[in-house]
């Protein structure tokens, strides 16, 4: 049959099973909208197509499938860069359609004409300039290949008006062969008995698990070595939930805020079993000083990321979940108690703490997510903006399942928390999604509380408010000499330092985030003392409509422990005391 | 492995899809890592839905390894062969225009001669020299040049193919 290049695009994205997505309109997606009209897709409006890739990248991370979003030509497309960078760095299937001016047009600086392929050719796995409307089901159906297969990513199609409008004989390409493109999904043979060789000799094993263990959806099989083989588990930021928190083998998180416990485990462990992790310069700290003394084994879809920065004994390249699954049959069982008492030992000299109310009465952030854990069991998806609010989350939410901790960890996007919380919401309306984030953060994409407002979305946004671009202020007064250069957001702003600091207690803040709320018809309040804590928690968790929490905290409140910037692991600063 | 100001220098040849594109994915791919590239030439294969590009690049051991698994990750890359362990030939074309009057014709004739290259273009004051050859050669021959005065020079970038039968193909 007969179809227009926009007919195809909508049937395409039904038979991929497409049921959400986020986008704005203009001149030259008309055509494609135009055909949203009649399909059972639902079109989320959102009010910045920034919030359109978070959106669909929250929902890819909940679900597991392909989030979708769409933006016209020029400003419409070059929008789409922050989110597709994001979706990028943390492996993220995003198909995002753009509009394009007409074909015959392309290079002329036509109305709105940006090269969007120019521009998202290094922030995507890969991206397509439809010239033809014969090709488009075919591209259509290879971008989302792309985007889920092997180490996913996102995926741009940029779609010219015209091709959108003409016509073609449309069949639907039931198979696709990429031929430059097939991952490596089972691991080596080989390989894997050398991993398992490794493992059986170890005495001071570690499970290093990253992401790629949530992307590949192979919790359950992390969960079988460990148990099997008795080896603890530590998780990056991104594979926060890999691991139920309360399992005996978890240790919690690594890296630059991460336990003093588990950092020594890696410090000290003679094997290394990275799942999925990439040795991020937020992991590792100073890489000669890395785990000195361990062999090293790297499960890895991506070639690429094996002896990217660190040297390993055994790599084996492929899936995940499909080559721990052979891994496992080949280890024995095995008890490493001395090694595990050992570390527990460390975890009881330093467990994460916090000291109540040290300065005033402010409310700890700690604290208030302590008991939004204690009270939704850990078990709510709990998304972040990037701050001294996301490491608090990193470390007092420690979630029961994975897909349950969205944050952006690689690109560290400001702004993703709240419209990637409105996506996951979409994706599961029967569950708690609560935005934990900073008050910079929030200012970056708040805009997009029309959207929940307007789509019924129900989240619950924790503005941790400290009035100032925390994380900043933490490192001017570590390391600048509390030069506090442009990182206060009050009316003061500008030049501070803690000689001329604001009282915390008498400031005008800006804004205002419960008259924010109540503008847009949400539910705001703000938390000042410890006793309103629980209280207004509870009372969140039951609205109907979206809700802002705005906690105001003392400025002061550091992050630790610390491992400062380009240091080792073993340089961690516990606490300033 | 050549050595050439301290870096192992290797010559990489991918075949990719013959595509709109596909040469600024490779470009952008080198920009975007910091990888250094001496040339990059493009051209057609016996096969017209395929290119073929082929790339000297420099670094140690661990950018080179980088450098391929990056490029093999592209998705238009089809094949990669890096020439550095496989006999091989390597050829650039240069035309180069060299200053040069009646007396100096005899002279540069010699030269041009002992290098198998040609002189393709005559004026009053000067010449196109056109030579083809490996890197060595091509720069033996500017440096001999060098003394007429070179006015311009333009070069094609190196192309590769292993001696034998070994081929890369699809
Ligand atoms: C888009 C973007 N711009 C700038 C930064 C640099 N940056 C990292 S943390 C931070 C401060 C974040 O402030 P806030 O959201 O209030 O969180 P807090 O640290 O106060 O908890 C900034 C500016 C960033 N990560 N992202
Ligand atoms: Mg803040």
């Amino acid at each position: 049959m007969e179809k227009t290049g926009a007919e195809i695009l909508v049937e395409c994205l039904e038979r991929e099973g497409v049921d959400l997505l986020f986008g704005i309109p203009g001149g030259v997606n008309l055509p494609f909208f135009d055909k949203l009209y009649d399909s059972k897709i639902r079109v989320i409006l959102t009010r910045h197509e920034q919030g359109a890739t978070h959106m669909a990248d929250g929902y890819a991370r909940a679900t597991g499938k392909v989030g979708v979003c769409t933006a016209t030509s020029g400003p419409g497309a070059t929008n789409l860069i922050t989110g597709l960078a994001t979706a990028h760095m943390d492996s993220i299937p995003i198909v995002a359609i753009t509009g394009r001016v007409r074909s015959d047009s392309i290079g002329s600086d036509a109305f709105q004409e940006a090269d969007a392929t120019g521009c998202t050719r290094p922030v995507t796995k890969h991206n397509y300039l439809v010239k033809d409307v014969k090709i488009l089901a075919q591209v259509v159906r290879e971008a989302f290949h792309v985007a889920r297969s092997g180490r996913p990513g996102p995926v741009h199609i940029d779609v010219p008006v015209d091709i959108q409008r003409a016509k073609t004989e449309f069949v639907y390409p039931e198979k696709i062969h990429i031929r430059s493109y097939s991952p490596t999904i089972k691991g080596h043979p080989l390989q894997i008995k050398k991993a398992a060789e490794l493992i059986r000799e170890s005495e001071r094993p570690l499970l290093y698990v990253g992401g790629g263990t949530i992307l590949s959806g192979a919790s359950p099989e992390v969960r079988k070595l460990a148990e099997k083989a008795n080896i603890p588990v530590a998780t990056t930021l991104m594979a926060n939930g890999a691991l139920p928190y309360d399992h005996p083998l978890y240790l919690g998180p690594l890296g630059m805020h991460g336990k003093y416990a588990t950092n020594t485990a890696m410090q000290k462990c003679d094997l290394m079993i990275s799942c999925g992790a990439r040795f991020d310069d937020r992991v590792t700290g100073k890489l000669s000083a890395f785990s000195p003394n361990s062999k090293k084994i790297h499960f890895d879809i991506d070639p690429a990321n094996i002896g990217k920065s660190v040297r390993v004994d055994v790599p084996v390249v492929g899936d995940l979940k499909t080559v721990l699954k052979e891994l496992v049959e080949e280890i024995p069982s095995q008890n490493h108690e001395k090694w595990i008492r050992q570390i527990q030992e460390w975890e009881q000299q330093h467990p994460f703490s916090y000291k109540q109310n040290e300065k005033d009465d402010f409310v700890k952030p700690q604290y208030v997510i302590q008991e939004l854990h204690r009270i939704t069991k850990g078990e709510a998806i709990v998304t972040t903006g990037v701050g001294q609010h996301q490491m608090w989350a990193m470390q007092w939410y420690p979630c029961r399942f994975p897909r349950h901790f969205l944050t952006s960890g690689g690109l560290g996007t400001m702004g993703y928390g709240f419209p990637s919380a409105i996506g996951a919401k979409l994706a599961f309306p029967d569950k708690q999604v609560v935005c934990i984030d900073g008050d910079g953060s929030f200012q970056m994409t708040m805009s997009e509380m029309a959207t929940a407002i307007h789509e019924k979305v129900k989240v619950i946004v924790i503005v941790i408010n400290n009035y100032y671009l925390g994380m900043v202020r933490q490192w001017q007064e570590l390391f600048y000499q509390q030069r506090f250069s442009a990182s206060c957001l009050t009316v003061e702003g500008g030049r501070r330092s803690k000689e001329n600091e604001p009282d915390p207690r008498k400031l005008k803040y800006i804004p205002d985030f419960v008259k924010f709320a109540d503008a847009y018809g949400a539910l705001g309040m703000r938390i000042t003392r410890k006793e309103e804590v629980v209280p207004a928690l509870e009372k969140a968790l039951e609205s109907k409509s979206p809700v802002i929490l705005d906690v105001i905290i003392h400025p002061e409140e550091k992050v630790f422990p610390m491992v400062p910037a380009g240091a080792g692991l073993d340089d961690l600063i516990v606490d300033m005391a | 492995m050549k050595e050439k100001m301290g870096e192992p220098r290797h010559t990489i040849s991918i075949l990719v899809e013959n595509k709109f594109g596909v040469l600024a994915r490779v470009a952008s791919l080198f920009s975007a890592r910091g990888f250094n590239i001496d040339s990059l030439a493009v051209g057609e294969t016996e096969d017209p839905t395929v290119s073929r590009m082929t790339i000297v690049v420099k670094g140690d051991e661990r950018v080179l390894e980088q450098v391929e698994k990056q490029l093999n990750k592209l998705i238009d890359v089809i094949k990669l062969c890096d020439y550095v362990e496989t006999p091989h030939l390597e050829r650039d074309l240069a035309l180069i225009k060299v200053k040069a009057d009646k007396n100096d014709r005899s002279e540069l004739l010699q030269i041009v001669d002992i290098f198998r290259a040609k002189i393709v273009d005559v004026s009053d004051n000067s010449v196109i020299i056109e030579v083809t050859g490996d890197e060595d050669k091509i720069e033996a021959l500017i440096r001999m040049l060098a003394s007429f005065g070179i006015q311009e020079m333009s070069r094609t970038g190196i192309v590769a193919m292993a001696r034998g039968g070994k081929t890369l193909t699809l």
